[in-house]
């Protein structure tokens, strides 16, 4: 059973710790790292519910090794909110009511961060095609779109605050 | 406005031909300020910031010290004995800690077989032969989740394969036996009728006009983003038996598992925490918790058992699996006589459905839908067939999906067939506002409805008769343009306990609300939120009833033991019967505090009125007590002779479900190239009586839409002639992204349940069952001046393309 | 759902993999995006005893035009490809591909050479690759060779790349004036594979198609050219009577298997649907600038 140690900067934080090779990186964050909000829904690579930013890339932890994460920024949704102000995007879903059972959301909010850093002023049909690798059983998707775009305005009036 | 607790009491139905109809309106009630936050509201919800934040609690976060990791091996085939397991390399394996048999379990005590909800019988795990594609065959437990799927891949199961039975009407003839561990060697499990068979029959025979179709409504799958699981945990020193379980029903399953293990059930806790999605996927008991369960006991250690996706979809929480033949009568002036009903129930190799004890079919005979129909007969039989026992009510109240399927492509078909408006045959048809309560040819009681109301809404939304004027352009110009109309009525709320029972349990459902001395409260209840809000909508519930605000109310839900005992949540029944239970109880707890008002104001009770949050003495509003002040002379200067403390218990016998409907008109445009169906607009107007959150309505049918969308046109599970599931993976099982998923159009009408204290009627799965016709006939209006009558869901591509070239043939 | 054991393998330079891979042999896969591979690990289908990283080394992902052709690193990641303003503005065919495999979080990962080299009918880059004319690099530890795109297929998950060699480069030949191309895909949702897709990258002069080359996505063992509906346009100006022949001859000249995601009556009839519409489109670039 090949293992090695490996450090990855986890919300900020070098975490270091002692994995199997073939150990999942959602499972790296999940177990080893004891940071329970990214979540597992499928075992195709189809839901998304274990979206992280890696290098403030969104991609689905769950078909990634951590050992390809090791030297690695990997952000979760434990570290979306800074200093315990919520992201744009974590206000927008509770203030739109964009989650229900709120196990897509994690991975969502991620998506919708990296989409929103690319791209601060989608439309609708980008922002539903931006998250089409997250699946939602519950609401529908009408009222998480309206999360993001709550967050791209909010965002972006911050940014406009923050320039003058 | 009216205030529909004073005006109707709590009583059952009404003597039959005296009408009380119940007005509707556009209105979202609102009695209180914004600072209590009483029903209407669109208040943010109280459990949000958790989630928001990846604090949720799920099963899988849950980490016990010592804990151990189960995985299950499974059956490759449909149907085939089992000649022998060797576990030996098993056991070799690093990490494994033991390998559980269906030998095992009957040593144990008889554990290898267990009970369903509909009293059959189902296999734990097998001791003879497997009877479904993906059958839990034996159980590894070891010390991390990674040697446990280590440790499957080398228990070796010699099968002898078996003739598998794929399909129902096959099955009928009993040529292989699924069940053979039965007295009576068939696969006819049950027959079941209701209505009236001579009275439909002889409407039938004066009909002027009969239309017949048959419809298939395959099976599909939940698929809750979080699939299913559990953390048991037998203390051998405290005797206790703790269980972390995704579970919908939490007490009811305590019970089930005390009845089935033996052990007493003061001795066993479980702990349903955040669930990630349930709609009736999480109400069964799988054999995956009793192994779980028992390793416990074995090991004693905790265990974990989390299903992987493809185990979920493989095994877990079928629904549908309806074959229907459907004739509807219709008499010269295209008025609806009769209506006759068989269908064939694929139950799977058990009869674990999740229905009320003395409804093997549900609550399929409401399937005489929001039409005023004078006979009807139904008649449905339920068989076994080598595939996963089951199933659940996904999304909607108990079988109603298919029966609303069923009556909205008949009322669509004949109204093609009459070559009419499909709107104008259902305003024809429309039990009138007047007619309620109804009393359907099928013998429900209907509460409320005003279904013209909620169609001339939809219909005025859409732009309808700009549409069909679009339609009629765009057919001279070879153009596929569809308009569906699905005007449903749900039955939901079970149940009343003259009828309702789960395993004999009544579905009575509970609230237990305890206010404390600063005016504060903790309210628990016996249902179990997987989403729906309860969180919040109770809390709603509760401030309007109390006065006290929302935000002060911290609800529970999920703990059995300290829960009150309640029936869990599923097929949209909370805010019927629990609901009405936090009302209730409410009500008493005010009751009380008239009392202690009373003798703080030194005055009579019958010198008080309730304003909102407080007693004030009529004709002197300045002299007022609020809630806040009677809570802490409940503990401080409660009258001599009284207990302290403000309060209350309340079980809710609901004297009747409720009746919420609808009406959805979908709009489809057809690329007759490849056959892909575009949901171009859809208009829901739903109408659940009196509405507690308008948001969270609107999410609750938002989200049930694109599960309407979903079997009406991506999901579908499929079987080969083996009896192999094709559809195992969310690779193939198409769930559908936020893409497919069109921008929903919703709107209400307030038709308030006469029978419920708070008019309320529940909402979360009407869409579910509306949806699905709405599409449905919609592309069958696109099609049908092409001689396609019919297609069955899911309309794939491939469907409307074949239809095409047949067409074109 | 859990992968069987391996031993991982990161190396910092090319040398360093092409040695890993001469000495692990037959026991190795090479790990580009993962988006492939890991999925048939997690279900056992693919259980290597070694893993080779490539995603370590320096200088495989770029997209840039360079002496008469576009180069594309094949590490670099299809979201990047897809970003890239030169295929945006010069490679129409590229940019609708990109646009279209998998999901976007699929596409942060995985990777243009993975694609190809997985030699899956299923992937949509073989099938543009083909419309391109494309070219591939393969390195070895005795130098590199320049393999056609038409060599590159061999058979069912089977590429032209000998033991020991890595697919290093994608070079597609810049566009002529007058080119056009297009992707057109049906699928069953967002991020499935193809039921049918067509890959048409042409070239129109005065009026008629002087060069065409149509890929064919997910109708046959191998990435097929569809050179009957090719020869069906060649010469011809865009009538639907050509787009009707080119349609047909596609349809005929494909081998689709039926599966979930269709019957081969249908499969066939809808590869006429997108050649058909992806000429179409092509076309209607070519007008234009790419």
């Amino acid at each position: 059973m090949s293992k090695r140690m490996i450090t990855v900067d986890l919300n900020g934080e070098a975490t270091t710790r002692e994995v199997e090779d073939r150990t999942l990186l959602v499972h790296f964050i999940r177990e080893d790292a004891g940071l329970k909000g990214t979540h597992i829904g499928c075992d195709t690579t189809s839901c998304g519910a274990c979206t992280v930013l890696l290098d403030g890339r969104a991609i689905k932890s769950c078909t990634m090794f951590a050992v390809q994460a090791d030297g690695k920024q990997v952000e979760t949704i434990e570290g979306v909110a800074k200093d315990g102000a919520l992201h744009p995007l974590q206000e927008g879903f509770w203030e739109k009511h964009g989650l229900q059972c709120g196990y897509c959301t994690p991975g969502m909010i991620l998506s919708a961060k990296h989409l929103l850093e690319k791209n601060p002023d989608p439309t609708e049909d980008e922002i539903r095609w931006g998250i089409s690798g997250n699946l939602c059983r519950c609401t529908g998707y009408n009222k998480i779109v309206e999360a993001i775009q709550y967050a791209a305005k909010k965002s972006k009036a911050q940014d406009e605050e923050a320039a003058e | 406005m009216t205030h529909l607790d004073d005006r109707f009491e709590h009583h059952s139905d009404k003597p039959d031909g005296v009408s009380a109809e119940v007005a509707t309106t556009d209105e979202v009630r609102i009695r209180t300020p914004s600072k209590i936050c009483g029903m209407g509201h669109r208040m943010k919800r109280k459990e949000d910031p958790r989630f928001i934040q990846g604090q949720g609690r799920y099963v899988d976060d849950v980490v016990l010290p010592g804990m151990l990791y189960l995985d299950i091996v499974r059956s490759p085939y449909a149907h085939a004995k089992i000649k022998s397991i060797d576990a030996s390399e098993a056991l070799a394996t690093p990490g494994v800690v033991a390998v559980i048999t269906g030998k095992d379990l009957e040593a144990a005590g008889g554990l290898h077989w267990m009970p369903t909800l509909m009293s059959d019988t189902q296999m734990v795990l097998p001791t003879e032969k497997v009877v479904y594609y993906a059958q839990e065959v034996a159980a590894v437990v070891a010390t991390s989740r990674y040697a446990a799927a280590d440790g499957i891949e080398k228990v070796f199961v010699d099968y002898e394969p078996l003739d598998p039975v794929v399909d129902p009407f096959e099955a009928m003839k009993d040529e292989t036996i699924v069940r053979d561990d039965k007295e009576k060697k068939t696969n006819h499990i049950w027959h079941w009728e209701a209505g009236d068979k001579t009275a439909t029959d002889q409407v039938f025979g004066d009909a002027a006009q009969v239309v017949r179709q048959k419809m298939y409504i395959p099976r599909i799958h939940v698929a809750s983003i979080e699939t299913c699981g559990m953390v048991a945990h037998m203390d051998k020193v405290t005797g206790k038996l703790l269980v972390y379980m995704t579970s919908q029903a939490p007490h009811a399953h305590r019970t089930v598992f005390a009845l089935v293990s033996g052990l007493p059930e003061q001795k066993i806790q479980v702990i349903s925490p955040d669930i990630g999605g349930g709609f009736g996927g999480k109400v069964p008991v799988y054999p995956g918790y009793v192994c779980t369960i028992v390793a416990s006991i074995v090991t004693c250690k905790p265990i974990k058992w989390i299903e992987d996706r493809s185990e979920n979809l493989q095994a877990d929480s079928f629904a549908r699996d309806y074959h229907i033949d459907a004739e509807m009568a219709l008499d010269a002036g295209g008025k609806i006589t009769g209506l006759r009903v068989e269908t064939l129930s694929d139950c799977g190799a058990a009869d674990a459905a999740a229905n009320p004890s003395k409804f093997p079919a549900g609550m399929y005979s409401i399937c005489t839908g929001s039409y005023d129909i004078q006979a009807a007969h139904v008649a449905v039989d339920g068989v076994y067939t080598t595939k996963p026992p089951g199933g659940v009510a996904y999304r909607c109240s108990f079988r109603v999906t298919e029966a609303v399927h069923m009556i909205e492509r008949m009322a669509s078909i004949a109204a093609h067939e009459r070559g009419e408006d499909p709107a104008d045959f259902r305003l024809r048809n429309f039990i009138r506002s007047d007619q309620f309560p109804y009393r359907s040819p099928t013998g429900w009681q209907y509460d409320s409805g005003n279904y013209k109301a909620a169609l001339q809404k939809a219909m005025d939304m859409i732009g309808y008769h700009e549409l069909r004027r679009e339609q009629a352009e765009k057919r001279a110009k070879v153009e596929l343009m569809g308009i569906g109309i699905s005007s449903f009525t749900e039955v939901v709320g079970a149940g009343p306990s003259k009828d309702y029972d789960i395993l004999g349990i009544k579905m009575f459902d509970s609230a237990e609300i305890r206010i404390h001395p600063t005016g504060k409260a903790i309210a628990r209840f016996g249902t179990k939120s997987q989403g729906q809000g309860h969180e919040t909508t109770y809390a709603q519930i509760l401030a309007e009833e109390l006065g006290l605000p929302a935000e002060d109310i911290q609800v529970e839900e999920g703990d059995t033991d300290t829960a009150p005992y309640g029936l869990g949540t599923y097929a949209s029944r909370s805010t019927p019967t629990a609901g009405a239970a936090g009302a209730m109880a409410a009500r008493k707890i005010k009751a009380k505090a008239k009392k202690i008002a009373a003798h703080l104001l030194e005055v009579g009770e019958d010198d008080l009125e309730w304003n909102v949050d407080r007693f004030q003495v009529k004709g002197a509003p300045d002299k007022s007590k609020t809630i806040q002040d009677i809570a802490f002379a409940a503990y401080t200067n409660h009258p001599q002779g009284m207990e302290a403390g403000l309060e209350a218990v309340d079980y809710y016998d609901p004297p009747n479900l409720t009746f919420p409907f609808g009406s959805y008109i979908a709009v489809v445009d057809i690329d007759a190239g490849t056959g892909e169906v575009k949901v171009r607009r859809f208009v829901a107007i739903d109408d659940c009586g009196n509405i507690i959150n308008p948001m969270i309505v609107e999410g609750q049918i938002h989200g049930g839409l694109t599960q309407g969308l979903a079997p009406a046109l991506f999901e579908e599970i499929v079987y080969d002639e083996n009896g192999q599931n094709l559809t195992g993976t969310l690779a193939d099982y198409l769930v559908p992204t936020a893409v497919e998923s069109p921008k929903w159009e919703t709107g209400h009408t307030v038709t308030p349940s006469p029978h419920h204290p708070l008019g309320a009627k529940g909402v979360g799965e009407s869409p579910t069952v509306g949806a699905p016709p709405a599409i449905a006939n919609a592309v069958v209006d696109a099609l049908w001046h092409l001689g396609v009558r019919h297609l069955d869901i899911p309309i794939t591509p491939e469907k409307v393309w074949a239809a095409l070239r047949g067409a074109r043939a | 759902m859990i992968p069987g054991a391996f031993t991982y393998h990161s190396p910092r330079t090319l040398e360093e993999a092409m040695a890993l891979l001469g000495n692990l042999g037959d026991d190795a896969k090479i790990l580009a995006g993962g988006q492939s591979l890991i999925p048939a690990m997690r279900f056992r289908l693919a259980m290597p005893e070694h893993l080779i990283d490539l995603g370590g080394l320096d200088g495989l992902a770029y997209v840039r035009e360079d002496a008469g052709f576009l180069r594309i690193g094949a590490m670099t990641r299809e979201a990047d490809l897809e970003a890239a303003t030169v295929v945006q503005q010069r490679y129409s065919l590229l940019a609708d591909t990109a646009h279209v495999i998998a999901d976007p979080l699929v596409r942060n990962l995985a990777t243009v050479g993975g694609n190809l080299a997985h030699a899956d009918p299923a992937n949509d880059h073989p099938a543009t690759m083909l419309a391109y004319a494309a070219e591939v690099e393969a390195r070895s530890p005795t130098g590199s060779r320049t393999i056609k795109i038409d060599d590159f297929f061999t058979g069912l998950f089977e590429n032209a790349l000998e033991p020991g060699e890595i697919l290093t480069e994608i070079r597609i030949p810049a566009p002529q004036p007058g080119a056009g191309g297009a992707y057109r895909k049906l699928e069953r949702k967002v991020g499935d594979y193809a039921v049918s897709a067509a890959a048409v990258q042409l070239r129109v002069q005065g009026g008629r198609v002087s060069a065409a080359r149509i890929g064919l996505t997910n109708v046959s063992p191998v990435p097929l050219r569809a050179t009957g509906a090719e020869q069906a346009i060649l010469g011809q100006a865009i009538t639907d009577d050509c787009l009707a022949a080119a349609a047909r001859a596609a349809s005929e000249e494909c081998d689709p298997s039926p599966d979930l995601r269709g019957s081969v009556a249908y499969k066939r009839d809808i590869t006429g649907v997108m050649v058909r519409r992806a000429i179409e489109k092509a076309a209607a670039r070519a007008g234009g600038a790419s």
